[in-house]
């Protein structure tokens, strides 16, 4: 989209700032990771069902949980025979890195009271990812709120749909979906690549993550890859106490 | 299925705490610079994991398929700096495209 503002500073790097962006492209930007990932519930949905959830089970996880990662984790130990209450601690455990966003998401977003409780749902993986990366704190919020509450619709939305429809929508394999969420995963992440510390830890977290797979439950493996990077790197960067400020 | 109900129960309020306790950190917890460090880290560290389990994750074991390629052509246009949504689409259709054949 080549449009923008006349007004704005965009044709060169300003001292070697990145471009601004329009706040037009921060929203198509959140609409489109929301609908892609939104689209997804489709098959939570299909595989609840499949899973032995009734269709109402299915719509309440979504509207009460609604953090994908820990949903899918539920219902994979489920479908497997696991005890619900296993499933649902996995899940916990899985969606404890929402509170590491939520770190990164308060100085941003600043909330008290009743909206911070409201917000506090939005908070997952694609909506701190669309947040975060943004340059301003007003880019941050549109990030934070369009993407949430696209996908939060649109989710729950998908769903019902997903379950009332059960196996017969067909795979969502089959449109490559599961692909796609790998490489919108990819694509928030490098923007981040930008130093050797940085490509380490990832690597290192994806590593760790892999070589855990088969021998953990579902969820696991992002967990403690995701915690021993984040500690390796604390480790090589400890500062000497000169450059403490 | 009270089991079920039970293990939602327990999971939307686990998962919503979590969330809620996130935001509701003192900041001052922020300003040490051990934290920022953190801050910065923890993205890339569960960005890294979940890719590789996205990727190559099966039931308790590796697979490598379709998503693989997928990735692959992901990574090449964000390389040529294609946007984000068409890097998604094109990344679906490749592996879309893989399973049809």
């Amino acid at each position: 989209m080549p449009a923008t503002p006349s007004s704005r500073c965009v044709c060169t790097p300003c001292s070697g700032e990145r471009a601004v962006t329009s706040d037009r492209s921060v929203i198509a930007d959140s609409l489109g990771v929301g609908v892609a990932t939104g689209a997804y519930g489709v098959s939570f949905g299909a595989l609840a069902t499949g899973a032995g959830l009734d269709v109402w089970q299915a719509c309440v996880l979504s509207l009460a949980v609604f953090t994908g990662a820990s949903q899918f984790a539920f219902i994979g130990v489920v479908a497997s025979g696991g005890n619900p209450l296993t499933g649902a601690l996995t899940a916990v455990l899985l969606g404890s890195r929402n509170m590491f966003y939520g770190l990164s998401l308060a100085p941003l977003l600043r909330l008290t009271g009743p909206a911070r409780l409201a917000s506090a749902h939005l908070v997952i993986d694609e909506s701190t990812a669309m947040a975060v990366t943004r340059e301003t704190t007003r880019q941050a919020r549109l990030g934070f709120y369009w993407t949430g509450a696209t996908i939060f619709v649109l989710w729950n939305a998908t769903t019902f749909l997903g379950a009332l429809a059960g196996t017969a929508i067909g795979d969502p394999r089959d449109y490559g979906l599961d692909a796609a969420v790998g490489a919108a995963f990819l694509g928030l992440l490098w923007p981040r690549l930008t130093s050797w510390g940085a490509r380490l830890t990832a690597l290192l977290a994806a590593a760790i993550a892999l070589g855990l797979v088969p021998f953990t439950a579902a969820g696991v493996p992002i967990i403690v890859g995701g915690a021993v990077a984040v500690l390796a790197g604390l480790v090589r960067h400890v500062p000497a106490p000169e450059e403490l400020p | 299925m009270t089991t079920i109900w039970a293990g939602i129960a327990v999971m939307a309020a686990g998962c919503f705490a979590f969330k809620l306790a996130g935001l509701s950190v003192p900041e001052r917890v922020l300003d040490h610079p051990l934290a920022q460090h953190a801050a910065g880290l923890i993205p890339v560290a569960l960005l890294g994991a979940l890719i590789a389990v996205q990727v190559f994750g099966g039931d308790h074991a590796l697979v490598v398929d379709a998503r693989l390629a997928a990735l692959g052509v992901a990574a090449v246009l964000l390389m040529l700096r294609v946007p984000f949504l068409p890097m998604v689409f094109a990344a679906a259709a490749t592996a879309a495209l893989i399973r049809l054949l």
